[in-house]
């Protein structure tokens, strides 16, 4: 279920790594708890970010997370096709970023793999 | 009885006419706006002839519930009865324009001057201003003011005010608007202050603390006088939020717990409509301290009786608004303070205060219960674990009310009760209004046990079933588009 | 004492038998005794509805609002139809609260609704919210949507917006750290071209009266294209009445548009209630403040309308919510509605005209006097123009108020050393009231 190419933080954010370049989402488990997700406030390309920070905001009906990015670096990439459709987080979340990080620094020993991401969410329940 | 109702451009038909103006009786001239500042088309707006147009209106109330209604006990939000007297009062002064000379507005400057000293009574502030619009409005004053303090004294490390966990969303979202940093303090299990995470929290950047007393559970902050004293010798100032004020007239003030500033809420306390939204009002009031800081122009007796406006405020916050606030909303709460009195007035807050109780003492078996203790002037339940466990949730609960023809009470709100249920009965509610009541909030949990489906169905009786909110939120359509 | 408390003594003590107490004041048990008021309010015994009656004449005897009256600056007197106080009287309507609970509250959001479409349609944008407090918050909440749409913290705001309304904006700008630069006007009293480009540099945009304080209508489409060439956002201040004889804010390309409702069947009532509205592009959608309603289906496919967009807002967003607005001005809304929908296009172009020749008129009559004049004679106006006089114009509103005429506002009220007078006329000033107040103004005068 959860891929593992890629790393994941105690806030149900994945990152996936290429390069220098880092593509961040919401695991399975945030839409879901997240229910039914009506916009995503996207950063802007050239917006620069502090690991730690919050880039994105999601939003449902009643709810708002805010979205934290677990690398430093300055955003090179948005996906814009959350404008129209943010009910993608919803419907694939693993295949749906949204925004891709040109890495200025990135510390490893923060984040999970996903047979350590899928224990913490079980050990969270 | 679904229905839809027709929006009053679906009953514009072009030709027809609905206005009356007066002839014009000077000269028409052509040519005062030039061509390219002019209109260019005719504007898109209904053309609709008189009785359509009140028809439209009326019929379109009645898709709407108010509390001439039926009962309304949204906690938080005091919706008591709204006497008819204090309506037909404002017409009084409907062509009382702001900025008259004042020796032309004397009536409408004293009145205003009456209702300052009274709400100073009331709460044991020393002065009030009536600027704001609203209880938001309020709070964002009383912070400006706050704020105003700390800078005159150079204290500019005092930058964050606290608020409990508990708070209404505004506190936090004033406190950013006037430029603070929020610290946010874990309530104690029974929903009062913590008073070591206060202590905890308290330091040379503290600017003050919010707090609503009775809070937003429904319980009165027995520790005051210590919330206070540690606030105080940390260098921050009180803050009251008066939207629970409801509680404690002529019981309690907050000026004698130690709070320094206070907004109120004209439309929940003092009996004034809420007008399906608005308009309201939120007066602000301070101790002597803070005057200086209070929004111009300030409301002053002279000497001979006569009531000025002063508008030479080198210290004050500025304008928060036009004018000097809602008046039309102040004419109506002023007629219902002095038509109770002191006396009245203590009697309607015994009164609400005994109407949350009835209702939770009956309610207690059935539902769910944080905190089972006396409360004051709301109550606030939960479905409990039997509804929960059959998938009921608080808002099957509510649209099931709506059914049985009751406003729902507040749902899901205070955020640290889970699945919460606030009600705010009132004191001008009968006995029997609140049995029935009772009555139908039992035959509703029994329901869910029967037939749990039912009510997840609920409302049935309404013109429209649930929306889908989703949808509206995905994909906003705001406003009409003719075919 | 009034009393609307339906409990009898009896019934209070059943009551209190149910919750298990002895007396009223066991409820109290949790505030501390040194905390309880002991003795009762000072605000007497309590009054008859006749005796509320009485004092209340009392207070409005102690007004005026029967003198012809030449004054605007913010506040209108116009024409309100007969049906807006009949059908606001509806207590369906002004005894409910915020519609939280959308199948019973189908009325007003759907009032909302319909408000918000009839305000689209007339500043020309794409969508609205219920209301704000009154003008001068819309635009202190116009400049919070400035820096955050643009992300810069500079805002820049003519000298023609109402003094009332650039106070309330520095107070707000104060509060959240934005820095207000004031683009002056000049002598035809427009906005200061040169003055905008030189301190557009790391500027959100422009907050732009039309007609402005003084009442000069400026060339709208010019300051959109320049504020848009600058990188910038406009906000256009319109007085809505003036919508039926000018060019909408939409159609001269302004981002936001807000102003006062209260001309739109709002009484002057010392002030307030009145009605702030703010319209603006489907791009700046997310930004407004406030409450929002918008259309969709329940189970059935039937058309309903819920408040959406909330998570904007602050009990859901907190403290990172943009606005702190949770109450508004929802019947004041609804009163702009039914005014819209009554005057329809003809009754709003009608209005305007109205407006438009009884101010020329007014003017003209004012500038024939000897020792008047008027200020901005080559500017184009809607019902203000401001006049400067020979005499002191407090010597001059004095005397006219002997003469039973409320004058224009005294430019010098507002704490500057300016002896103009704003004045101000309606559909409502009668040609005899326009013709007295001449005459009375050239015995003044002479």
């Amino acid at each position: 279920m959860t891929p593992n190419d890629r790393r994941y933080t105690k806030d149900h954010e994945w990152v996936l790594v290429e390069g220098d370049t880092a593509k961040i989402g919401i695991t399975e488990y945030a839409q879901e708890a997240l229910g039914d997700i009506v916009y995503v406030e996207l950063p802007a390309v050239d917006d620069t970010f502090e690991a730690g920070e919050s880039f994105a905001v999601v939003e449902s009906v009643k709810a708002v997370s805010q979205i934290y990015t677990c690398v430093t670096g300055v955003v090179c990439e948005i996906n814009e096709e959350l404008d129209a459709q943010p009910e993608l987080l919803n419907s694939d979340a693993f295949n749906t970023f949204i925004a891709a990080l040109k890495i200025t620094s990135i510390d490893e020993s923060k984040l999970m793999n996903a047979e350590e991401y899928d224990a913490f969410v079980a050990s969270e329940h | 009885m679904r229905s839809e109702y027709k929006l009053i451009f679906e009953r514009s038909k072009e030709g027809r006419r609905g206005y009356d103006l007066p002839k014009l009786d000077v000269p028409s001239l052509d040519g005062l706006v030039p061509d390219e500042m002019k209109a260019q088309s005719k504007l898109d707006l209904p053309e609709i002839a008189e009785i359509d147009l009140v028809r439209h209106y009326t019929n379109l109330s009645r898709r709407n519930f108010g509390v001439d209604n039926g009962f309304y006990p949204l906690g938080s939000c005091t919706m008591k009865y709204n006497p008819k007297i204090n309506e037909e009062l404002p017409a009084l002064f409907s062509d009382l324009h702001p900025l008259m000379d004042t020796d032309l507005c004397q009536g409408a400057l004293d009145m205003m001057y009456h209702l300052d000293k009274a709400l100073c009574e009331i709460t044991g502030m020393d002065k009030f201003t009536l600027q704001p619009a609203a209880g938001a409005h309020g709070e964002y004053t009383g912070l400006m003011m706050i704020r105003a303090y700390h800078e005159l004294k150079q204290d500019s490390a005092r930058t964050t005010i606290i608020v409990p966990d508990a708070a209404h969303g505004t506190n936090p979202a004033s406190a950013n608007m006037a430029g603070f940093k929020i610290k946010e303090i874990k309530s104690a299990p029974d929903g009062s202050v913590d008073l070591e995470a206060l202590r905890a929290a308290v330091g040379p950047d503290t600017a003050g603390l919010m707090l609503t007393n009775p809070s937003t559970l429904g319980l009165f902050e027995s520790n005051i006088k210590e919330v206070a004293s540690i606030v105080h010798e940390a260098g921050g100032l009180l803050y009251y939020d008066g939207a629970n004020l409801n509680a404690i007239m002529g019981v309690a003030r907050p000026g004698d717990m130690g709070f320094d500033v206070m907004h109120l809420n004209l439309h929940k306390t003092f009996s004034t409509p809420h007008g399906g939204g608005g308009p309201g009002s939120g007066p602000v009031g301070v101790k002597a301290e803070l005057i200086p800081y209070l929004p111009s122009p300030v409301i002053m007796a002279c000497h001979g009786g006569r009531v000025t406006l002063d508008y030479n405020r080198p210290l004050s916050i500025g304008k928060v608004k036009s004018f000097y606030g809602n008046f039309g909303v102040m004419v109506k709460a002023y007629a219902y303070i002095i038509s109770l009195g002191g006396k009245g007035l203590r009697e309607a807050s015994r009164n609400a205060v005994l109407n949350a109780n009835y209702v939770f003492s009956r309610l207690k078996d059935t539902f769910g219960v944080p905190h089972d203790r006396i409360c004051m002037h709301e109550c606030v339940i939960t479905p409990g674990e039997e509804l929960s466990a059959l998938g009921i949730h608080t808002t099957d609960i509510a649209k099931s009310l709506i059914d049985r023809g009751y406003h729902p009470m507040t749902v899901y709100f205070p955020l640290i009760v889970h699945e919460a249920m606030m009600i705010e009965p009132t004191e001008t509610e009968s006995r029997e209004t609140l049995d029935e009541f009772v009555e139908a909030m039992k035959s509703i949990a029994a329901e869910a046990k029967a037939n749990p489906d039912a009510l997840h169905a609920a409302p049935v009786t309404t013109p429209v079933g649930r929306p889908d909110e989703v949808a509206a939120a995905r994909k906003p359509i705001v406003k009409y588009e003719r075919q | 004492m009034r009393s609307y408390v339906p409990n009898t003594e009896q019934e209070r003590a059943e009551m209190l038998k149910v919750i298990g107490l002895d007396s009223m004041d066991d409820l109290f048990s949790d505030i501390p005794e040194d905390l309880r008021l002991k003795r009762e309010l000072d605000l007497g015994e309590g009054m008859s509805e006749a005796d509320i009656r009485r004092i209340f004449a009392a207070y409005a005897a102690n007004t005026r609002t029967d003198m012809p009256l030449f004054r605007g600056a913010g506040a209108y007197r116009h024409y309100i139809p007969a049906v807006i106080p009949q059908l606001l009287a509806r207590s369906e309507y002004y005894t409910a609260y915020t519609p939280y609970q959308a199948e019973m509250s189908q009325g007003m959001l759907q009032g909302i609704f319909e408000y918000q479409t009839l305000m689209c349609n007339l500043t020309g944008l794409d969508v609205s919210n219920a209301s704000v407090y009154d003008g001068a918050t819309a635009a202190a909440e116009a400049m919070l949507m400035l820096r955050d749409s643009k992300r810069k913290r500079k805002v820049l705001v003519s000298e023609g917006l109402s003094p009332e309304v650039r106070w309330t904006i520095r107070t707000y700008a104060h509060g959240s750290g934005v820095e207000i630069v004031e683009i002056p006007l000049t002598d035809e009293c427009r906005t200061d071209m040169e003055a905008l480009e030189a301190n557009f540099a790391d500027a959100a945009g422009y907050i732009c009266a039309c007609p402005n304080f003084y009442g000069c209508i400026e060339d709208m489409q010019a300051v959109s294209d320049k504020v848009h060439e600058l990188g910038g956002l406009l906000v256009s201040y319109v007085n809505p009445i003036s919508l039926g004889a000018l060019k909408r804010p939409g159609d001269y390309g302004a981002d936001i548009a807000i102003g006062e409702a209260q001309p739109l069947g709002m009484p002057l009532s010392f002030g307030g209630p009145y009605c702030g509205f703010m319209c603006a592009t489907a791009k700046l959608m997310r930004h407004l403040p406030g409450r929002i309603a918008g259309q969709t289906t329940d189970a059935d496919g039937n058309r309903v309308f819920v408040l959406t967009l909330q998570a904007r807002e602050q009990h859901i967003r907190r403290e990172k919510a943009s606005s702190n607005i949770c109450s508004n001005q929802m019947l004041c809304a609804l009163t702009a509605s039914i005014y819209l929908s009554v005057m329809g296009p003809e009754g709003m172009a009608e209005v305007a005209d109205q407006n438009l020749q009884k101010a020329h008129y007014l003017a003209e009559g004012i500038a024939s006097l000897p020792g008047a004049k008027l200020r901005y004679p080559n500017t184009p106006f809607f019902n203000e123009f401001v006049v400067d006089f020979d005499k002191d114009s407090s010597v001059i509103n004095a005397a006219l108020k002997s003469k039973g005429y409320v004058g224009g506002m005294r430019l010098g009220y507002y704490g500057c050393d300016d002896n103009g007078v704003l004045f101000c006329a309606t559909e409502l000033n009668t040609r005899d009231e326009i013709d007295g107040l001449i005459l009375a103004l050239e015995e003044v005068l002479k």
